[in-house]
């Protein structure tokens, strides 16, 4: 189990966002986590990318305690965190949003090397290099939040909600580019959504949370035909 | 509203009675108090009740003082009539300025306050019936003889002064907790629910600035008093600095937190003058002790009582209980 | 024609030195969201500092340096030891939003002191690194001086080191990144917190040159920095506040505007002239000369 999360809890201010959550994802899978609005899924991704502290219990990342380390110091360790809302700098060009994830590495030479990288994943990004983010649809956003991710080699990847706001069709293409990159680079994901369908089919397990809590943690599959999850989560 | 009255009328006769008990100089240092507390009271009534900052209370206070003293001068007639030209024209520069103001937020507020106590000063000089730099006489006149001959002129001022004080804070507390006071309130918490549920935010805060503005100046004009001048010297960027500190000594919305933030100001020079003299007397430490002792007090209020001394009390108060 | 012409100079001279400080305030706006009034103190303090150097070695350029290094460590040291301190204490009620602002002021007033204590009220001078006398062309002697024209160079030269390391160097990513969206920055490593005190360090920096410059065409004392932070401040807000670009615009404009009145009307509507552009900026173009479309706003 490469992350291990135990009897976390986290407050904001007084109200309980998430309680008691226990869950574990071995290397190299990717687990999706649906839940309805309010149930704490952000919560999980920002307490462990190191943006909110918890209250109580402990957090694993490849047998070390992380819990409440800085994000910056996190990247150092491996974890990227894509925040809700495709996270870009409109201000900056793509190409700036795509270094601004390699500058702690201090390496201009695998920072270009990275951009290859992410260019020959997203080519569209390519075409748009010398362009403000904010001249950018959607799609690309998304594409060049998780690109800006991929540029510091992470290990663990936390996606928050990148089909959120986007066409069908572009999702499908996001959905199916994560479930690739997992393979490819051998990442840790986790992937929340409200797209519960179409994170559980990509993925290799799911997690419910309700209210803070963890409710089914299992194989993907076994949650897409589990009939309370299909009439609770996937609306049919 | 008739037992307050009932309480100012008091607290003027008690004020009145220990004026006739101490010497000059604490005669003198108490309309000081009085002067300041108005002063106060218009940045509490702007700052802590529209959430509004204006580092530029000192050049409010020069409208007010050049009003009354060219009034004086110029058009002559009784005293009082002085005083209602110097609340009336820095009203009407606070309706101008507020008009202006309201549009603005946070930072633009304060640099464009701050611009104005800055440059205010600066505009005096230049101009001739202004006075330059030695500015106006503003004499006030001798008290009325049927006072007695013992009466003496600084008495005087301080009658004036603390009446003039008195009815301030009484007017303002009033209109604090009329429906003005709260509709204030309402858009400092949240200035987006306030104008859903249909308050007009921007003539309130035109409003806010105006009577703030007129009571700045009314403090200005009783500065002038004490002085029996307006020059530029005496409405100094210090000034404005000065009143600041003691409006977060007074805790920016606390209306009796005024007469200590006043107090303080009074005291200041005082301390820095015995202190100055115990560590040698030098004229640097003379000229820059008092400023010194205002900014420290400034910063070390601002961080650790943000909302004056008073508030901090009440909210451990308040965990206890 | 002539008198045209050398007050375009003269103003941009001028511009030029509030371009410096509406630099600096802009910087410490756009990372900490506050206008940094203590802006005009650490200024006052560097070239103090800068003026002993000046005087004991005779060499303005050693003493430009100096006060430079002595800014950019001011700076550094009010953000870590202050501001730090202060958003640490940040708490709600009434005072909350207008604690940092009335802090800096207060630190204002504690450096004026401090400076008034160790220095004196009176008026120093640094000896100007080139001739003030103008320019003779024929018969001719110009109100532009060599002094004016040294200005304009050392300030261009800052803005042009100053553009390569915000545009170039990771360094400038970095401080751009956290100015716009901190989080981001956060989540894609910038330690954001040690970016924000080396971009009050190069605030300092800049407002040092800004002193020095003041004080080698004028004088010094502990209020004589108090105009230039105030138009600086304007042309700050004729910029827009967040664009550094739009900030020099601003100052050059503003030094232009405010020289042609004081040749063609008067020094007695200087300031007022200042306060109007002010004001009218204020009303009629609140995001800045350079807004296009929607800015971030506090």
């Amino acid at each position: 189990m490469s992350l291990n999360v135990s009897n976390l809890t986290v407050h904001h201010g007084a109200i309980c966002a998430l309680s008691q959550v226990s869950i574990a994802v071995p290397t190299g899978k990717l687990a999706a986590i649906i839940g309805a609005n309010g149930a704490g899924k952000t919560t999980l991704l920002r307490t462990l990318s190191g943006l909110k502290t918890p209250t109580n219990g402990s957090i694993m990342w490849k047998g070390e305690k992380i819990a409440g380390i800085k994000p910056e110091a996190l990247v150092r360790r491996g974890i990227s965190h894509v925040s809700e809302g495709k996270s870009v700098i409109p201000e900056l060009t793509v190409r700036e949003n795509l270094e601004l994830g390699a500058i702690w590495r201090r390496n201009a030479k695998e920072s270009k090397e990275s951009i290859d990288q992410v260019v020959s994943i997203f080519p569209r990004l390519g075409e748009r290099l010398q362009q403000r983010a904010d001249t950018l649809s959607g799609g690309e956003r998304q594409m060049l939040a998780i690109g800006r991710a991929i540029m510091a080699k992470p290990q663990l990847l936390l996606l928050d909600e990148p089909s959120l706001g986007l066409a069908p069709l572009v999702v499908e293409q996001i959905f199916q580019t994560i479930r690739d990159l997992t393979t490819s680079m051998n990442l840790t994901v986790l992937l929340v959504e409200q797209n519960a369908m179409g994170a559980l089919k990509i993925a290799d397990l799911g997690i419910v949370l309700n209210l803070g809590k963890v409710v089914a943690m299992n194989h993907a599959q076994v949650l897409i035909d589990d009939p309370a999850v299909r009439a609770a989560y996937l609306g049919y | 509203m008739r037992k307050k009255l009932t309480l100012f009328i008091l607290l003027g006769w008690i004020l009145l009675l220990i004026g006739d008990r101490v010497d000059e100089l604490r005669v003198y240092q108490g309309a000081q108090i009085a002067m300041y507390a108005i002063a106060l009271s218009s940045i509490v009534l702007l700052t802590g009740y529209s959430g509004q900052v204006s580092l530029g209370n000192g050049a409010m206070m020069a409208v007010g003082g050049y009003a009354a003293a060219l009034t004086l001068n110029n058009l002559g007639g009784p005293v009082w009539f002085a005083f209602v030209m110097a609340v009336f024209v820095s009203a009407l520069f606070g309706a101008f300025l507020g008009a202006a103001a309201a549009r603005l937020s946070g930072p633009y507020l304060a640099g464009t306050t701050l611009a104005l106590a800055v440059g205010l000063p600066e505009i005096a000089n230049q101009f001739d019936f202004l006075g330059g730099v030695p500015g106006l006489l503003f004499d006030v006149g001798f008290p009325p003889e049927r006072l007695g001959e013992e009466f003496t002129q600084y008495k005087w001022f301080f009658w004036i002064a603390t009446f003039l004080a008195l009815l301030s804070l009484f007017i303002t507390s009033n209109i604090l907790q009329s429906r003005y006071g709260r509709t204030w309130r309402a858009i400092r918490s949240n200035s987006l629910a306030a104008e859903l549920s249909g308050v007009h935010v921007g003539r309130m805060k035109i409003l806010a600035f105006t009577i703030s503005s007129a009571i700045a100046g009314l403090a200005g004009a009783v500065l002038a008093m004490t002085i029996s001048l307006v020059a530029p010297g005496a409405y100094t960027l210090a000034l404005s600095f000065a009143l600041v500190t003691g409006a977060v000594l007074a805790g920016v919305s606390s209306l009796p937190g005024v007469v200590f933030g006043a107090l303080i100001l009074v005291a200041i020079p005082e301390v820095a003058d015995v202190l100055a003299t115990r560590w040698g007397g030098d004229e640097n430490l003379n000229n820059y002790l008092p400023g010194l002792i205002v900014s420290v007090l400034l910063i070390l209020s601002v961080i650790f009582t943000p909302n004056g001394p008073g508030e901090k009390l009440k909210s451990r108060h308040h965990k206890k209980g | 024609m002539q008198k045209l012409l050398e007050t375009f100079l003269i103003g941009l001279s001028t511009g030029s030195i509030y371009a410096l400080m509406s630099i600096a305030l802009v910087l410490v706006w756009r990372s900490t969201r506050v206008v940094n009034f203590a802006q005009a103190g650490q200024a006052m303090l560097s070239t103090y500092i800068g003026f002993e150097i000046a005087t004991r070695t005779e060499i303005f350029w050693l003493a430009l340096i100096i006060a430079i290094a002595a800014g950019a460590l001011v700076g550094a040291g009010v953000d870590y030891f202050f501001m730090r301190v202060l958003f640490k204490h940040a708490v709600s009620g009434p005072a909350a939003v207008v604690a940092p602002v009335i802090a800096t002021l207060g630190l204002l007033g504690l450096v004026r002191s401090i400076v008034g204590l160790v220095w004196g009220g009176e008026f120093k001078s640094i000896k100007a690194p080139a001739s003030t006398d103008g320019f003779t062309i024929g018969e001719t002697t110009l109100p532009f001086s060599p002094l004016n024209l040294l200005i304009i160079v050392t300030v261009f030269i800052i803005l042009i080191a100053l553009a390569i390391i915000f545009q170039r160097t990771n360094l400038g990513l970095s401080l751009r990144a956290s100015a716009y969206a901190p989080e981001i920055a956060q989540l894609a490593g910038i330690r954001t917190a040690r970016t924000r005190t080396i971009g009050w360090a190069i605030a300092g920096g800049v407002g040092g040159v800004a002193g020095m410059l003041n004080t080698a065409s004028n004088f010094l004392s502990p209020y004589s920095l108090d105009l230039l932070l105030v138009f600086g401040f304007i042309a700050a807000v004729i910029g827009g506040l967040e664009s550094m670009v739009g900030s020099v615009v601003g100052a050059l404009i503003l030094g232009i505007a405010l020289t042609f009145i004081l040749n063609y009307v008067g020094t007695s509507l200087v300031f007022i002239g200042g306060f109007v552009v002010l004001i009218a900026v204020l009303l009629l173009k609140p995001d800045g000369i350079m807004a296009r479309g929607k800015v971030r706003r506090a």
